[in-house]
């Protein structure tokens, strides 16, 4: 095996980890706190990087627009939890399912209403365009690194929000009991509000941060979504932890599947079986990695203690 | 008689003579359109029977639909271009590939289902929803079969004294599949087993206490349900001649459990209402506007934030 793939693509596996935890975070935040199921929240990964991009075409700026689209995602999700999620609350979860099932619909329809059908390319600022040489056969594109360390900031952050700060506190007892948080006068639907924007900038985050790599597209979402869940359902629903953990452990198994599934396969097995199986089994991979932790660990590999 | 069985009568007479009714005055279109709905309202059917009565949120009810419907299309090609005749799959048969797509339907749900009842709520939601995403991308990956793009079925399914190449043969066949489905499971529900199952859905320590399992009982419905699913699937692939994987998209998966909530969960006639009025919701709005899923996503949130019982809830059983 090449050591200098391998590295490129563990990288790579990081770099999707943290994207994935990104989006995977404001899930755990609104389930875990909330317990409300949103299915329409990687719609605000996809707006965010349609807005980041429509704004970088505005200002001319990557960096600006990212900072400008940032509080307008966050906006978007406050407006999805006032509209579309408090009336839900007390329902079951396929109330939920279904609500925002909707609310997928009419988000990828406005995308495609405002933006047109075709996807939006976003440039890469000038400092981020080169790539890095390590050695001859060592090459790494900067901007994947930008991406891994704003990853590392942002769940940084959210870390030292989450465990050193008052909203932090409030988030945390949310969790662990939201009647005791509303009796101690704490303005609960301001709260609610506050974490469902929160976990929209954080999705809409990584949409700005992958739009350079992928373009924003309708639909983009669709298929994090159901990555970001297996995240969560690996991690254990509602443990930022295991969403960190699980995060970087879906990353990799997926980036590294691959790349690298085929060559294992082709040790135990004819060349020809390999080429076929592997880009089946790897395309799964994640989804047959959730189903072992399911069934060995129906919580969950890192179930959060209360609930 | 209640108010309920009354709307379910009618709404299945209109469905055997309408359409007929279409195509014989030379509206084809119609009868298209409603031996689509015909078989999706059997998909839905089949969903509502765990769903509904058992309260497991299969988010992946569509992956059933697709294999069923992979069941007739593989058979198809190999007939035509080689391959698999020592497994005698390679055949345009009916009675070959309707029972296929059901015992493979009814294996997964065997298997994935043993995985998914270990969990509640919102992981078996999200399990189920991940196994329909493991059959997708399984499918996508198989280039022989056509991969993203499908493949196209050039042999409808032989069955004996029917020729499914003719749409009023193949809607009246859609047609007494959806009643015998629907007797399945009304059937089921009003039995033993059905009390148990629904009982559990109540309160399944309940169920517990009395000696039972509910996990037996609860996979055995999850059997049949995708079982019966992969027949609507057999019976799709027949229809639409064309076979692809976005068919078992979650999308579609969200799309049957809408036409359940929608009709109305846990009533007999529910999922066809269901079925008709998404099909015909569908139709008529994208008739008018190609961002038609705008405003059904809109309704989709209406539905959801302002009516109980869905639309089976404006007629009230009397009890």
């Amino acid at each position: 095996m090449d050591t200098s793939l391998l590295f490129i693509q563990t990288l790579n596996g990081l770099q999707l980890g943290l994207l994935l935890f990104l989006v995977a975070s404001g899930l755990t935040l609104v389930f875990g706190i909330l317990d409300f199921v949103n299915l329409a929240h990687a719609s605000l990964y996809m707006l965010g990087a349609f807005i980041c991009a429509s704004l970088t075409y505005a200002v001319g700026n990557f960096f600006l627009a990212v900072l400008i689209a940032l509080p307008i995602t966050a906006l978007l999700g406050w407006g999805a939890e006032r509209f579309v999620a408090r009336p839900l609350y007390a329902r079951d979860h396929l109330d939920h399912v279904l609500a925002t099932f909707g609310l997928i619909l009419v988000l990828d329809t406005a995308a495609h209403l405002i933006w047109g059908p075709e996807g939006i390319a976003v440039p890469l600022p000038e400092a981020f365009r080169g790539q890095i040489e390590l050695s001859e056969t060592l090459v790494i594109p900067t901007y994947r690194l930008v991406i891994i360390a704003a990853g590392l900031a942002a769940a940084g952050g959210l870390y030292w929000m989450v465990v050193h700060t008052r909203l932090g506190m409030l988030i945390r007892a949310g969790a662990s009991n939201r009647v005791m948080v509303g009796a101690l006068g704490i303005n609960i639907e301001l709260l609610f509000g506050l974490v469902f924007a929160l976990g929209a900038a954080l999705a809409g985050l990584a949409g700005m941060l992958i739009a350079p790599i992928t373009e924003a597209s309708i639909g983009m979402g669709n298929q994090v979504i159901i990555t970001a869940f297996v995240v969560i359902i690996v991690g254990g629903i509602g443990s930022m932890k295991g969403a960190f953990i699980a995060a970087l452990l879906i990353g990799l198994i997926d980036t590294l599947g691959r790349s690298f599934l085929d060559d294992i396969f082709k040790l135990v097995m004819s060349p020809d079986a390999a080429e076929n199986s592997a880009p089946a089994i790897s395309a799964m991979l994640i989804y047959i990695i959730m189903a072992c932790v399911l069934a060995l660990r129906p919580q969950g590999l890192f179930p959060p203690k209360v609930r | 008689m209640s108010a309920r069985t009354i709307a379910t009568l009618a709404l299945m007479a209109l469905l055997a003579v309408l359409p007929p009714l279409f195509f014989y005055t030379g509206n084809a279109f119609w009868l298209d359109l409603a031996t689509r709905l015909t078989i999706l309202a059997i998909a839905a059917v089949s969903l509502n029977l765990i769903l509904g009565y058992g309260g497991l949120v299969s988010f992946g009810h569509a992956a059933y639909v697709g294999l069923g419907a992979y069941a007739v299309g593989i058979p198809a090609y190999h007939w035509l271009y080689g391959g698999l005749e020592s497994l005698g799959l390679a055949t345009t048969s009916g009675l070959v590939q309707i029972p296929l797509a059901m015992v493979v339907c009814a294996l997964f749900a065997l298997i994935t289902g043993a995985i998914c009842l270990r969990t509640k709520g919102v992981y078996f939601i999200m399990i189920t929803m991940a196994f329909a995403q493991m059959v997708y991308y399984a499918i996508v990956s198989i280039e022989e079969y056509g991969g993203d793009d499908g493949l196209v079925i050039d042999t409808r399914s032989e069955l004996p004294g029917l020729n499914l190449d003719d749409p009023i043969q193949l809607f009246a066949l859609a047609y007494v599949s959806l009643v015998v489905a629907m007797l399945i499971v009304r059937m089921i529900t009003r039995s033993r087993f059905g009390m148990v199952l629904r009982g559990a859905k109540g309160n399944a320590e309940r169920v517990q206490m009395m000696g039972l399992n509910p996990y037996a009982y609860r996979l055995t419905a999850y059997v049949i349900s995708g079982a019966m699913a992969g027949y609507a699937g057999a019976l799709l692939g027949n229809f639409t001649t064309f076979i692809s994987p976005e068919m078992m998209d979650w999308t579609r998966s969200g799309e049957l459990m809408f036409m359940v909530i929608l009709g109305g969960a846990s009533t007999t006639g529910g999922p066809v209402l269901g079925a008709a009025a998404f099909i015909i919701l569908e139709e008529v709005l994208s008739h008018f506007t190609i961002y038609w899923h705008l405003p059904f996503g809109l309704l989709l949130i209406a539905v959801v934030l302002f009516t109980r019982g869905g639309l089976m809830g404006f007629f009230r059983g009397r009890k």
